[in-house]
């Protein structure tokens, strides 16, 4: 079948990443990882899941929004709650975070469909902030000073949540919706003109990849034992922002290898949180004047597998300046 | 009497915020940018001044002129190094590299001093209190706002008046023409960055002035709400962003007066939001549609 | 053919930007199957005529009907799926996606398998999305552009870009297509393979054809009837003899080139 043909690469990192949560299970299960690098694992799953579904806001449809922070907090506080104040299993929780933060994201979606660019990108923002105040100011979620949240995260939760979230936003980038999506990113009128009912997928974005967020909120907030507003600001959605445009907009496969890189990258440098900084904002300037396309452009990784034609990648479209 | 002393904070808020605003909506009405790291230009601006006060002893004026020529240098600089060769790139290219300028200011000042803060001195400025119908108001807020006043009339001076400001307007208006025209945009463009950051220099001053208290992150709240009053305003408008700055502070004194002063940070973002969706051309913009 | 209920129907509809008319009390009928031109000198109000038919802009004034239905404020979406298709003056294709793709978009809102479908991969996906494949490289066929077909839409040929854009726009089912300046930047050699094109998909997909063109001397050859817009009103209407003839559209293109 060529749909089995087409997606050889895609499944082959499936397979490659089943044998690495194997081999890491082993070595957990055995006491052969020491915490610190079983904790950076589980900071690199959570952070592919907000990198992926960032990946799909901006990446795929074109949507500015620099407040994933936001719902990242509304999935972490939910599933706070329904673990820690109503005794809730943690599977629900973790939906619960999901379907939370998802509600957000329609709510912040609704705003896009008049706002364009750098407009949405701070309303998403002033929404992100308005998130962390209203934290800061409900009593029954701790207030400033935060929530006390038991850890239960675990591996192969955290493993599990990911490969989830990857396979669901590669299915629907490679569908007919996720084509709707990039053609709202690539031209709106053009898309509308075609049919495309555009607020309904700048919605839908919104709302998938603020559910997976959201999820990752869940497993954020009981990987830490305490989570506060704080957290959750947004450095930390620039943080986010800058996994999506390092690793190339458009590109899953970047965004993932991004995150993984950046994430071991912060553990290294957690001591002196100013030098990562310095490097990351200069990493973020001197990609956009110099490869703005990101580490993968658009292409994905799976697309050195498969040994496609990616000639259209070198030509630059000098074509298209006869008129 | 509360409520009017309120406004009074309000007004004086409103004019830093005002003072900031205006770089915002300069530089977003002539190379349609938001520039991020407007915010930190404040910061830095705030912390010469500190230094000007405490380390070379210098009065009220000379430290706001230091601070503002050398906040002007700095905006250059800026633009220069990281904005100019993304002139023809994308709006969101532009943005991240913004982001990435502002945390780059941040971070970096937090590498070489540290991130404690610093407090001004409290005898920059006589502390009398007068007493104006009842209202006893700080002499300090009377300076304040007179300087941000004189300032904003001098900065309409320059644009209406001079052959920059005339060459600034053109630029903003139609770039590709004004290039035709004969008009060095490059030079434009600087003298934009060079007058707004200058605004905003003086406006750390007086913020370090009236608030007492600086550190290197304190950019970045004043620097959103200004961009929320530049929006508030109308982007790209001059007059706009004044009247969106002292709105801007008196809503933020009234919610503070009326008892809910933990949500005042959250109230520029709720106007931000209304305004974008109900009037998002602003209280003073004309409303511009897409060409198709 | 005169005689038929007209597709569509422009009952003195116009627009105005704040003070400005841009367009105004345009009435204009076009019949099932004709292939008809507008014309007018340049910021006559060309495009935006196209963009109040579809939904771009909502007419302040007057009524636009598709087989008797009134379009006024449906979303450009919408009327796009009661059947008016458009391609743009400064061609918009989905420059970042292949050849293909850009046709697949167009036959998104023919599908039947839900975003669920898609996630899940339910059975339905699959079949929907290799019978999108199919119609979508019969079309390139058609337009001669399936050996392209994985190439991204920005790096084609200016012409060719063209093509797809008409492509494309064909996908979306029409029964009327509006095509603004196809040949723009064409050459005469292109230009005469796209009015062949255009005659051809006419036929075959029994459509309605409105064509916005610059050059004159192209839509006497081709158009049935034609309509003239200066200064946003229709000046004249008629069959092409009698537009060359007509005193006021030689005024209005006077100082301009009647090439």
């Amino acid at each position: 079948m060529t749909i089995l043909k087409k997606s050889k690469g895609f499944w082959l990192s499936i397979v490659v990443a089943l044998i690495f949560f194997g081999i890491m299970q082993f070595f957990i299960a055995n006491g052969m990882l020491n915490p610190f690098y079983i904790n950076t694992l589980m900071f690199i799953g959570i952070n592919i899941m907000l990198a992926t579904s960032l990946h799909l806001i901006i990446g795929i449809t074109g949507q500015f929004s620099i407040g994933h922070a936001g719902f990242l907090a509304v999935g972490a506080y939910a599933s706070a709650v329904m673990t820690m104040k109503l005794e809730f299993p943690f599977i629900v929780a973790v939906l619960a975070g999901g379907i939370f933060a998802a509600v957000a994201g329609m709510v912040i979606g609704i705003p896009s469909l008049r706002l364009k660019g750098d407009y949405l990108a701070i309303a998403t923002l002033g929404f992100g902030e308005i998130v962390r105040i209203i934290l800061l100011n409900i009593e029954y979620v701790g207030g400033a000073s935060g929530m006390q949240v038991s850890h239960l995260t675990t591996w192969p939760w955290v493993f599990a949540c990911v490969m989830i979230t990857v396979i669901v936003i590669r299915n629907f980038t490679n569908s007919t919706h996720g084509r709707a999506c990039i053609s709202v990113r690539e031209d709106e009128t053009a898309a509308d003109a075609m049919g495309i009912n555009t607020t309904y997928y700048k919605v839908a974005a919104f709302v998938i990849g603020a559910f997976f967020a959201g999820v990752a909120g869940s497993l954020y907030a009981h990987n830490f034992y305490i989570i506060q507003p704080s957290n959750f600001g947004f450095l930390k959605s620039f943080d986010i922002l800058i996994f999506v445009v390092l690793g190339g907009l458009g590109s899953l496969s970047g965004s993932v290898l991004a995150a993984i890189l950046l994430t071991i990258v912060t553990t290294f440098l957690q001591d002196y949180p100013e030098t990562r900084m310095i490097i990351y904002s200069l990493v973020l300037i001197l990609m956009m004047i110099f490869r703005p396309q990101g580490l993968m452009g658009t292409r994905e990784i799976t697309a050195l597998f498969t040994h496609k034609k990616t000639k259209g990648d070198q030509k630059d479209g000098s074509h298209n300046t006869v008129a | 009497m509360e409520l009017i002393q309120q406004l009074v904070n309000g007004v004086s808020l409103g004019s830093i915020y005002a003072l900031i605003a205006l770089g915002y909506t300069m530089v977003y009405g002539i190379v349609k940018l938001i520039n991020f790291a407007h915010g930190d230009v404040f910061m830095v601006g705030s912390f010469v001044g500190f230094y000007a006060i405490t380390v070379m002893d210098l009065s009220f004026i000379p430290a706001l002129l230091l601070s503002m020529v050398t906040c002007a240098i700095f905006g250059v600089l800026i633009e220069r190094i990281a904005y100019k060769p993304l002139r023809n790139a994308t709006r969101i290219a532009a943005l991240i590299t913004a982001i990435g300028v502002s945390l780059l200011i941040e971070n970096g000042l937090i590498y070489v001093r540290g991130a404690q803060p610093e407090a001004y001195p409290n005898n920059v400025l006589p502390m009398d209190k007068l007493d104006i119908f009842g209202v006893s108001i700080s002499s300090q807020s009377i300076l304040i706002l007179s300087v941000s006043i004189i300032l904003m009339i001098i900065l309409q001076f320059v644009v209406h008046k001079t052959k920059i400001g005339k060459a600034m307007r053109a630029v903003s208006f139609d770039s590709e023409a004004a290039k035709l025209m004969g008009i060095n945009v490059n030079n434009t463009i600087s003298a934009t960055f060079a007058i707004g950051s200058a605004l905003a220099g003086a406006a750390g001053v007086i913020f370090g002035i009236y608030y007492i208290k600086i550190e290197p992150l304190m950019g970045v709240l004043p620097g959103l709400k200004a961009f929320v009053a530049a929006v508030l305003g109308g982007i790209g408008i001059i007059p706009g962003a004044m009247v969106g700055g002292l709105l801007l502070g008196i809503i933020e004194a009234l919610v503070s007066a009326a008892g809910y002063s933990l949500w005042r940070d959250g109230v520029a973002f709720i106007v931000l939001i209304f305004i974008l969706i109900f009037l998002p051309q602003g209280l003073f913009g004309k409303n511009r549609r897409e060409k198709v | 053919m005169e005689a038929t209920i007209p597709l569509l129907k422009v009952d003195s509809a116009g627009i105005r930007f704040g003070g400005l008319k841009a367009v105004s009390a345009v009435n204009v009928e076009l019949f099932p199957g004709e292939l008809v031109g507008l014309i007018g000198p340049n910021g006559a109000g060309k495009t935006t005529f196209f963009n109040l038919l579809t939904g771009v802009y909502v007419p302040t004034e007057g009524t636009i009907t598709l087989n008797g239905e009134n379009l006024k404020k449906l979303p450009p979406y919408k009327i796009t799926r009661k059947g008016i298709s458009r391609t743009f003056q400064n061609i918009r294709l989905f420059s970042e996606l292949s050849v293909i793709d850009n046709v697949k978009v167009a036959y998104h809102s023919l599908a039947k398998h839900t975003i669920v479908g898609s996630i899940f991969r339910l059975p339905g996906h699959f079949s929907g999305e290799s019978d999108m494949d199919e119609k979508a490289l019969e079309f390139l066929r058609i337009f001669n552009l399936d050996h392209f077909k994985d190439e991204k839409a920005k790096n084609l040929p200016y012409g060719q870009q063209r093509r797809l854009e008409i492509a494309r726009a064909l996908a979306a089912n029409p029964k009327l297509l509006l095509l603004d300046e196809p040949a723009a930047g064409m050459n005469p050699h292109e230009t005469e393979e796209l009015m062949n094109l255009i005659a051809f998909i006419r036929k075959e997909f029994n459509l309605t054809v409105l064509l916005i063109e610059h050059d004159m001397s192209l839509v006497m050859g081709v158009c049935e009837r034609i309509y003239v817009l200066d200064h946003g009103q229709l000046i004249a209407h008629g069959k092409p003899e009698e537009i060359r003839n007509d005193p006021k559209v030689i005024e209005a293109y006077l100082g301009e080139e009647v090439s």
